[in-house]
């Protein structure tokens, strides 16, 4: 009987102990977040939190002057207007990209990217607009500038001061690719031995060469953005891409699993920061 | 001729070292092309194996470019040397991509 009773006693306290592992192993979005936010807020006590979506110019006094001054004449204005027309002029078929999206595609940015149970994967903007184009028997744009850039940009505009409201559906699959976006911000690669956190979490605010880092958080909201160093507008695709080159990693293929998962990670952790793109970057 | 003899044996010598020398010195100079095909596989497989873990670095491909103009040029001695430093850094690619894959967890924000 006693025999039994610590055997009984030993399977409990097993299943609790595994149970603890699992629980442990299991992604968790809402405190990953927390912390993410957390971290930035007591590093830079003086930005409000909305300011994290300016980037660079919530760090840095006189950038912020120059910025106000260029937002009089803001450079992605062209792109703006030529993505609003591209949005409302009908493909081949008659139909529009209206007819893709939520709500005619209307202030709905703030949702990108989402995870899609049917499919097990992340879906981003960039990504949608694509297959738009595609089931609408029209040609795929490149996802780095030009056009892209331009409906993106639209989009956002529309968008302007909706709360990032990224979504993560208990679905392993998306926690796992949640998880893996957040590895992939974390790892460090390339010749330089960098990853996405050794600039952007660990040195915002601080100079590398002529540019200052921009915080992680917030730091798509304003995306597209035009950049005087490209001399024209870009993509996150670009962004991404752009990114991994500077420390010298071969970048990977835009829209790539990886790269839609790290989309996915780093606009879940600034959920509840406003849209602010399109923006303007140095 | 006591002296005589020990003079030849130690020129004797003098001579053979020389020539090991020269023998040797001339093989680690002169590369040929085997030399650099066989270089340059073993780097392209190393970078192979960075690519499938999704961790090309942009150097190694250089190194290899510089390699493959320098061969193509007819300078062996120059496309063996950016071979080996395409598979060195190939290498070091791979052995960043295996450790990453529990280090990242340190820079994480909890």
């Amino acid at each position: 009987m006693s025999a039994l009773r610590l055997a009984l006693c030993l399977s409990i306290a097993l299943g609790l102990g595994a149970s603890g592992v699992a629980a442990a192993d299991k992604p968790d979005p809402v405190t990953d977040a927390k912390a993410f936010q957390k971290f930035f807020v007591n590093k830079f006590p003086k930005v409000a939190f909305d300011d994290f979506v300016n980037g660079p110019y919530s760090m840095n006094e006189d950038m912020r002057r120059q910025w106000e001054e260029k937002e009089q004449f803001p450079p992605y204005e062209f792109a703006l207007e030529a993505g609003k027309e591209m949005f409302s002029k009908p493909f081949r078929n008659g139909k529009t990209y209206a007819d893709c999206f939520p709500n005619g595609g209307i202030g709905i940015r703030q949702t990108y990217p989402y995870f899609d149970a049917k499919e097990g994967k992340v879906i981003t903007l960039e990504l949608a607009l694509n297959r738009c184009r595609e089931a609408n028997g029209e040609q795929p744009y490149s996802y780095v500038k030009d056009e892209m850039a331009q409906l993106t940009a639209y989009m956002a505009y529309t968008s302007r001061g909706k709360r990032f409201d990224i979504k993560i559906p208990d679905d392993p699959r998306a926690l796992d690719a949640y998880e893996k976006g957040k590895e992939y911000f974390y790892t460090r690669r390339g010749q330089l031995n960098f990853s996405c956190a050794s600039c952007h979490v660990q040195s915002p605010g601080e100079r590398i060469r002529a540019e200052i880092l921009a915080p992680a958080l917030g730091i798509l909201n304003a995306m597209p953005i035009y950049r005087s160093e490209w001399s024209g507008m870009g993509t996150i695709s670009r962004r991404f891409i752009t990114c991994n080159s500077q420390t010298r990693a071969v970048p990977l293929e835009p829209q790539s699993d990886e790269y839609r998962n790290l989309e996915y990670y780093l606009s879940y952790v600034s959920n509840g920061l406003p849209v602010s793109g399109p923006g303007a970057r140095p | 001729m006591t002296n005589n003899v020990t003079t030849t044996n130690v020129m004797k010598k003098i001579v053979f070292a020389t020539m090991v020398l020269a023998v040797g010195a001339g093989s680690a100079r002169a590369a040929s092309e085997a030399d650099y095909v066989a270089a340059f596989a073993a780097a392209e497989s190393a970078n192979k194996e960075a690519g499938r873990l999704r961790n090309q670095w942009t150097v190694t491909q250089a190194a290899l470019n510089a390699a493959k103009k320098a061969a193509d040029s007819g300078n062996f001695d120059s496309a063996l040397t950016s071979a080996q430093q395409a598979e060195a850094l190939a290498k070091a690619s791979i052995v960043q991509a295996t450790s990453e894959k529990q280090r990242w967890k340190d820079m994480e924000i909890r």
